[in-house]
């Protein structure tokens, strides 16, 4: 039952996630609400130069959501803010790809588990709401180290 | 446990909606439990649309020719039919609209508008609106905006535990200051079915109206507006078996001549003039445009439809559909009824919560078993913030819904709890 939408993988991570839970300290944070099924989530963004030591992150949603956010967080932990943009692209474009595009493994890792939820319109917006939540939280991050790093120049 | 006698012949009835023998991916027979969101349609309805656009279609009240004669008796018709259908004094009193939350919103923005002649219809600082937390989204927001709007104090009953209103502080906060109380017949998400009874009767001693939403109670019982004692009465006509597209306002002939226009255009004036206009008796004057001809044709053949099986027939058989499905669903372990847990007052809306799995997850593996439930707040997420969820899953039913289906439903829940156990 399921199988190209609940692959064992998302499972895991909804039944076991990965690094789930707010944490200090954090450089920016965003609260993101799905308004048609109410699932939510808030992350936590934390920064050292360009690097993204944390992402820290709570909420309550379908298994797609939730899953989704922990392997975010095991995704984006670690690299630089650029890197992780570029996996947030690649993703984006997997969900919105309608089940036509080819996840990449490499750059993905157990986010192409998620291929499946592509052919689901109506739960491409579930997989997706961390990883928007996590642009808005990084941007406020960045924004705020902004004017510190003007002033250590 | 054993299927309980049902008044209706449901096998012959399911003859009549073509779409459920639908069978859908992997070949599982469709299992429609979404009725509270639109219901289905028998060939009679859709053989009227067809025969309506085949060889009647003209412009209403507005031809001198034979098809234009045709497609306005049919559509005056219709307004016949729905008069009869609720019992109205006058078939002047019914005034079609797009649909239940046009029906709300004429009344709020008319009340709201500050051009009634009389003061008790129109709202303003020091005024009181009064609502239900049980409300679809389309009774809360047009009367936030009028409050906004006028200065009109915006309130409402809250809910107790059960799912009931709560009418313990129906004194104070129906009061002197009131002047509409809009409040739902039939809860959408609860399932609750309310004491109209008692809040007209508080209304009636501080001379408030009351607003009736009967978008969830019209397609599943037969309604008396007199009975009621409502002032006005909301409802649409897809979840009746008729089309979308088209809705019902009926309000007392002293109210709707108070109120004043609400979308002005062709059909809805008396006399127009560069210098000032003049508006059209009930109903025309809240029918500005042409309108939802065949909609409101085909809506008549619902209702021909519905008094043909007998209103009170199809209450007798959602009962029992609802009894049934209780009783099965409080036998899975981990299901919380979210609404009154017996059939007392209420109707075939059954919403609850699975302990550990999201409703998002319930409704696509339900899905996947060819059984079409709701999943979410269901326009109406002050009920879900009442009861600490996020969501809900629905089971909704109508004429043609069998015990089978609830049957699907309770193994359906099953399996989830494997998949996700």
């Amino acid at each position: 039952m399921s199988d190209s939408l609940y692959q064992e993988i998302i499972l895991d991570h909804y039944k076991n996630p990965k690094g789930r839970g707010l944490r200090e300290p954090f450089g920016g944070e965003a609260h993101h609400v799905n308004p048609t099924c109410g699932d939510e989530i808030t992350i936590r963004v934390a920064l050292d130069g360009e690097k993204i030591t944390d992402v820290s992150y709570d909420g309550q949603g379908c298994s797609i959501s939730q899953a989704s956010a922990s392997v975010l967080h095991e995704l984006l932990t670690g690299s630089t803010v650029d890197d992780a943009f570029a996996t947030e692209r690649v993703f984006t474009e997997l969900m919105q790809g309608r089940g036509q595009v080819e996840p990449d493994e490499d750059v993905l890792g157990d986010g192409i588990a998620f291929a499946g939820v592509a052919k689901y319109p109506a739960r491409v917006k579930c997989a997706l709401l961390s990883w928007m939540a996590f642009k808005d939280a990084t941007a406020r991050a960045l924004a705020g180290a902004g004017p510190i790093e003007e002033e250590t120049r | 446990m054993s299927a309980p006698h049902s008044p209706l012949d449901v096998d012959r009835v399911r003859k009549d909606f073509p779409i459920l023998e639908r069978r859908l991916a992997g070949d599982h027979p469709l299992v429609y439990l979404d009725s509270a969101n639109t219901s289905q349609k028998p060939t009679a309805v859709l053989d009227t649309l067809a025969e309506h656009y085949t060889r009647h279609n003209a412009n209403v009240a507005r031809a001198v020719h034979q098809l234009g004669e045709e497609s306005t008796a049919a559509f005056e018709g219709a307004r016949d039919k729905l008069a009869a259908l609720i019992k109205a004094p006058s078939r002047d009193e019914v005034i079609f609209t797009k649909n239940a939350s046009e029906a709300l919103n004429l009344v709020a923005h008319t009340l709201a508008s500050g051009l009634a002649d009389d003061p008790r219809y129109r709202l303003g600082p020091g005024d009181e609106i009064v609502v239900t937390e049980m409300e679809h989204h389309s009774n809360i927001v047009p009367w936030q905006l009028a409050a906004k709007r006028t200065g009109a104090a915006f309130r409402w009953f809250g809910l107790t535990d059960d799912g009931r209103l709560d009418l313990s502080t129906i004194g104070e906060l129906i009061n002197e200051r009131t002047k509409i109380v809009s409040l739902v017949h039939q809860s959408n998400s609860l399932g609750t079915v309310n004491d109209v009874a008692t809040v007209v009767a508080r209304a009636r001693e501080v001379g408030a109206l009351v607003l009736l939403d009967g978008s969830q109670s019209v397609p599943h019982q037969p309604i008396d507006v007199t009975a009621l004692g409502v002032d006005l009465l909301a409802f649409t006509g897809h979840k009746m078996v008729g089309p979308t597209g088209i809705g019902v306002l009926w309000g007392r002939r002293e109210v709707l001549d108070a109120l004043p226009p609400f979308l002005g255009g062709g059909e809805m004036i008396e006399t127009v003039a560069m210098t000032g206009s003049t508006f059209a008796p009930i109903p025309h004057k809240f029918e500005a445009g042409t309108p939802p001809i065949a909609q409101a044709i085909g809506l008549g053949a619902a209702v021909d439809y519905l008094t043909g099986i007998g209103l009170d027939r199809v209450h007798a058989h959602e009962q029992a559909l609802t009894a049934y499905t209780l009783e099965k669903l409080n036998a899975v372990d981990g299901v919380r009824i979210i609404g009154p847990n017996s059939t007392e007052s209420r109707g075939g809306t059954v919403s609850f919560v699975l302990d550990g799995v999201h409703p998002h997850d319930v409704g696509q593996l339900l899905d996947e078993r060819g059984v079409a439930v709701r999943v979410g707040h269901h326009c109406a997420r002050p009920v879900c913030v009442r009861y600490g969820i996020p969501a809900t899953t629905r089971a909704s039913f109508y004429l043609y819904t069998t015990f089978d289906e609830i049957d699907a439903l309770a193994d359906g829940l099953h399996q989830v709890k494997r998949f996700f156990g």
